[in-house]
């Protein structure tokens, strides 16, 4: 074995790898985050339509979506393959066993929390994803008046296709916008389905916790871990990851069911 | 005597490695709060050993007085029991109160493996120490005091990870059962002097190799092996490994 093999295949060796597809996908969360903000924006959904046209045909965004897939799944696996192994490493369990006494209860149950989540990816990609690129999303129009800002959105009929996922044009004082409505897929799921609902909430939840430790653990993993820094990681560990973006997220889902 | 508890103990019973364990049901009556955990183990044992219908319980234990490392008792879910900062022999029973039921197991882990009772084996330890945890030294007269210059943080720091004594408590607190705590405590005590400077890449490389090959979990950051330990050894210890472990890996000649 060379020693970049020896060093992946080394217990400190595979949790770096953990470490860094973490770091990886949190940047993800920051992304994503931002762009679905566009969902609050009151335009019929107009700018998070492009964005979803925009993000699924830039190829840079592409390459680094397949890139990112191939993450989740290897951070995923990985995880629960690593719980595995280190339940292994004691075989005999204790008959009494006082893990809040000594260390916090996310930081036990990253394994179940991070099953939760790609339960929560599956059930996310397959709702929208999937849908988007496979399904029959409809289109609509939109009318922009460009000097007062106006938007007058109409459904386009459910058999209308076009070869693209957009059409944009001007005529006279009017923008004309013609896209694939992922907005209206993703208002009407929310409206109708309160289980999904509560699915999206428990996930973030979940999500909150994973990275309440998950997040500060990675810079330990790394290596960092020094009075200096150890301040804006926690805070951004806590204060970002675990309270902020999964707030975000899930106020999502509520919102389109509140509306 | 006024004063004194009776306590109601559940205490792991095994005859050897290979034998099937159980928790046995042992009522100590007449237990002065002054004693320590193993002095009322000790009178437990006294009477077993007059009844003679019993062995008397095996466990672990040397100097008594919280240095040596060798007592090992995994008390109500904890290892060295409720209190912070202290190993079983220092563990006194006015911590805890009259009737108390407590459970007392082995130290738990695959590379820790049962010897008897309350003992555990644990010279894997001994064997990642002997992979590299050490600095050789030609004999000859001793060096003058001082003449190698250490800043007071790095010697503060150092001697912080000496205070080891390699009991095992970070491995039986870990759910993974990991030894990172231990290997980091020993890896550091070194690689912050410059005695330690010679050896520095293949003692961390030969150590991890030799604690994976033990069998001890993965490190995955709870904090409980820091927070049960008797010496309070930090884990900026185990983010220093982590940072030696890969600057090795990087770095050695080694390939």
């Amino acid at each position: 074995m060379n020693w970049i093999t020896k060093m992946f295949s080394s217990s400190l060796g595979q949790k770096l790898i953990m470490s860094l597809t973490g770091l990886f996908l949190c940047t993800f969360l920051v992304v994503h985050m931002i762009g679905n903000l566009q969902l609050f924006k009151n335009d019929a959904g107009l700018a998070f339509n492009k964005y979803a046209v925009f993000m699924t045909t830039n190829p840079l965004i592409m390459i680094t979506s397949y890139l990112l897939y191939a993450t989740i799944l290897f951070h995923a696996f990985k995880g629960l393959w690593l719980a595995y192994k280190n339940q292994k490493a004691r075989p005999v369990k204790y008959q009494a066993f006082d893990g809040k006494a000594n260390s916090h209860w996310s930081s036990r149950n990253m394994g179940i929390l991070g099953t939760i989540i790609l339960v929560f990816v599956v059930v996310h990609m397959s709702n929208f994803w999937w849908e988007y690129k496979n399904g029959h999303v409809p289109y609509t129009r939109y009318m922009e008046n460009i000097q007062t800002g106006e938007i007058v959105s109409d459904y386009m009929p459910k058999e209308f296709t076009m070869h693209t996922k957009l059409e944009e044009q001007t005529e006279g004082l009017m923008k004309v916008t013609i896209v694939k409505d992922l907005y209206r897929e993703v208002a009407e799921e929310f409206k109708t389905e309160w289980w999904l609902v509560a699915l999206y909430v428990i996930s973030m939840a979940a999500l909150a916790f994973h990275l309440f430790h998950g997040f500060a653990s990675a810079f330990q993993t790394l290596g960092l871990n020094h009075k200096k820094y150890n301040g804006i990681i926690n805070f951004i560990g806590i204060g970002v990851f675990a309270i902020l973006i999964p707030i975000g997220f899930a106020a999502m889902p509520l919102y389109f069911f509140i509306k | 005597m006024s004063g004194n508890m009776n306590i109601n103990l559940k205490v792991w019973r095994q005859k050897n490695e290979k034998s099937q364990g159980k928790l046995v049901d042992y009522k100590v009556e007449g237990v002065s709060p002054d004693m320590s955990f193993l002095e009322m183990f000790d009178v437990l044992n006294d009477k077993l050993i007059r009844d003679g219908k019993d062995e008397p319980i095996a466990f672990d234990h040397d100097c008594r007085e919280g240095i040596c490392g060798m007592c090992s008792m995994y008390i109500n879910g904890r290892p060295h029991g409720p209190n912070q900062g202290v190993t079983t022999c220092q563990l006194h029973m006015r911590s805890f109160k009259d009737g108390d039921t407590i459970v007392v197991e082995p130290w738990r882990a695959a590379a820790f493996p049962v010897v008897k009772d309350l003992a555990v084996n644990r010279s894997a330890f001994d064997r990642i120490i002997s992979a590299g945890g050490f600095i050789s030294v030609n004999t000859g007269n001793a060096q003058d005091a001082n003449s190698l210059p250490i800043p007071k943080d790095n010697a503060d720091e150092a001697f912080a990870a000496a205070a080891c004594i390699g009991c095992g408590a970070c491995v039986a607190a870990c759910k993974n059962s990991s030894a990172m705590l231990f290997v980091s405590a020993k890896v550091s005590q070194l690689a912050l002097l410059p005695q330690g400077n010679p050896e520095r890449n293949s003692r961390v490389l030969d150590m991890v190799a030799q604690m994976d090959a033990e069998g001890f979990g993965a490190c995955t950051n709870t904090g409980a092996c820091s927070a049960e330990c008797p010496k309070e050894i930090s884990l900026t210890n185990i983010a220093r490994l982590n940072r030696e472990y890969f600057g090795a890996q990087l770095s050695s000649n080694r390939t």
